[in-house]
């Protein structure tokens, strides 16, 4: 039989934390570049707005949505981390959470790039809840590929 | 005298553990168990007598092809059917639906015309007939919910007109458990000529149904939620309707004849079932039948409307749990829709889990109803079956409890 997964670990702290009191949790004026993520699966829904300045790097960040507290925290988490990042480094980001929610260890490089991200390294024992954690980041993939798209 | 320990050790998976505790599966509106005689008879099946039916002239063929049609009469039987021929078989609810809407609605619903259905359909009785509507240039039109969760019939005469073709509803709300008054809607809807599908998928499995008594048209529901496998459902018509329908899918098995050029089809009910038939699952929803009669339907019902009332007393124990669902338990069936503030019900899901405790979150596949009427993004739901019991529940409220609790600490660790 699989050893239960521990419920501690998938609701860290630092998530109810976030959940409780999300950051960031507005609607930017006018954004560059905004998307809007929905999982059918549980309803799960966020809206994600990036402002970019001069030089092209995130200045502000913010977002609404409802949903659990992985994908509220999740994203909330997100949104600090993106500050000043530019869209590549944001991107990279992306990938690196992914590799994790994926089963990689999480490294100390990592953990430095991933702050308060990798108290969510616990919600990979739980297979089903790893869609609620990755909703804002899918939110984020859709925002830059259409800003690309616009723009390129 | 119905008892439900003897019930509890006919199914097998009522014994094991889910995370260190003893399984307290309360998701029966999603899909039920099987009992030890469901799972035998498939096991005798493959074992015996696996062979394609209706074609060979082999032992395992003949005997394979009599195992499969007596499944059908006991379906038959089961909802009183006058014919074993008037159950045709599907692969689930939503296929049965499916049929209709691609069949005889495809042919008889033309522009202008009206579709009538109600505000707590699941998405499989609404999306079918959102397409249709739209290839076809017809209306939907909805009857709407009153404040206790039941179906408002105040304004019928308008939303019934002679327009309306099809009135597809919900027999059972998978969401709210709410059972509508079938048999004054059939009456209304074939005074203005329109024909009726029941979405049975919800009530077959819990409630005594007799289509005669009923009148519907088409009656809809799957074997799953009844202790019978996945992947097996039927789709009943009424006699006068079967020659009016065309078939659905071409191929072997639905016809009489075939030239290179053109085929006439097979007589009922093989006319709507092309290609090799999910065999061994429908051997499989004849067992799950005879266990259901052998316990009586009513007893089966008696024993939830026990159950949901005890379950709604003791929800009552908990302040910041709102429940839906209306307070007339003789029109509910054994479903318990419940939202908590403070905790998501994903998140709610995912404690009880914890604790052993099986229930669904989500939207139910019941979009509109959740969002629009009910006004939460999700719920969670306590379903019941006929093998749950009181001390199941208890576990559910103390599970709730535990949560709020888990919760409310987790905050309060960190003020």
């Amino acid at each position: 039989m699989m050893p239960s997964p521990d419920l501690d670990d998938l609701y860290a702290e630092i998530i109810l934390d976030h959940y409780k009191s999300p950051r960031n949790h507005h609607l930017l004026d006018s954004p560059a570049l905004s998307a809007e993520g929905f999982n059918p699966f549980c309803g799960d829904r966020v809206v994600l707005n990036l402002a970019l300045d001069d030089v092209g790097r995130i200045d502000a960040v913010g977002f609404e949505g409802e949903g659990c507290s992985i994908s509220q925290a999740s994203v909330s988490i997100m949104t600090g981390l993106l500050k000043d990042k530019t869209l590549e480094e944001a991107s990279a980001l992306n990938t690196t959470f992914r590799e994790i929610m994926a089963g990689a260890e999480v490294t100390a490089v990592m953990e430095d790039e991933l702050g308060e991200l990798a108290a969510l390294e616990g919600v990979k024992q739980f297979p089903v809840r790893i869609k609620c954690a990755l909703l804002g980041w899918a939110t984020l993939v859709d925002a830059i590929a259409e800003y690309r798209k616009a723009h390129d | 005298m119905f008892d439900v320990q003897a019930v509890r050790n006919d199914f097998p998976i009522l014994s094991r553990l889910v995370n260190g505790k003893p399984l307290v599966y309360l998701d029966n509106a999603a899909t039920s168990h099987k009992p030890r005689q469901v799972i035998d008879a498939l096991v005798d099946y493959y074992e015996r007598y696996n062979s394609n039916v209706h074609r060979g002239v082999h032992t395992l063929s003949v005997e394979a092809t009599e195992h499969y049609e007596e499944a059908r009469s006991k379906v038959a039987r089961f909802i009183n059917a006058p014919e074993p021929e008037h159950v045709i078989w599907v692969r689930n609810t939503t296929e049965a639906i499916n049929l209709v809407a691609k069949t005889w609605a495809k042919a008889n619903v033309h522009a202008g015309d009206e579709i009538l259905v109600t505000e707590m359909e699941h998405h499989s009785n609404l999306v079918p007939w959102q397409q249709l509507a739209a290839e076809q240039g017809a209306t939907l039109k909805f009857i709407a919910l009153d404040d206790d969760y039941k179906l408002d019939l105040s304004d019928l005469d308008s939303l019934l007109t002679p327009k309306t073709r099809i009135v597809a509803i919900t027999h059972m709300s998978n969401v709210l458990g709410t059972i509508t008054p079938v048999e004054q809607l059939i009456e209304a809807a074939h005074r203005v000529g329109a024909v009726v599908l029941l979405d049975a998928a919800q009530s077959v499995p819990h409630l005594p149904i007799d289509v005669q008594k009923l009148g519907c048209d088409f009656l809809a529901f799957s074997g799953h939620k009844m202790l019978a496998p996945t992947g097996i459902g039927c789709l009943y018509v009424r006699g006068e309707m079967l020659d009016e329908i065309e078939p659905f899918l071409y191929g072997g098995e639905m016809v009489l004849a075939v030239t290179f050029e053109t085929a006439s089809w097979a007589p009922l009910p093989m006319r709507f079932e092309a290609g090799t038939p999910n065999i061994a699952d429908a051997i499989g929803m004849g067992a799950a039948v005879d266990y259901l009669q052998a316990l009586g339907m009513d007893n089966v019902r008696q024993h939830e409307v026990a159950l949901t009332r005890y379950a709604v007393e003791r929800f009552r124990e908990l302040e910041e749990v709102t429940t839906f669902g209306t307070a007339d338990i003789e029109m509910r069936g054994g479903v318990v829709s419940f939202y908590l503030d403070s905790v998501h019900p994903h998140d709610l899901g995912q404690v009880l889990d914890s604790h052993g405790i099986a229930i669904r979150t989500g939207h139910h596949c019941a979009m509109p109803l959740v969002r629009s009427r009910l006004h939460v993004p999700a719920t969670a739901r306590a379903s019941f079956y006929l093998y749950n019991t009181e001390s199941e529940v208890d576990a559910l409220i103390d599970g709730l409890k535990a949560t709020m609790d888990y919760f409310g600490n987790a905050a309060r660790s960190r003020a």
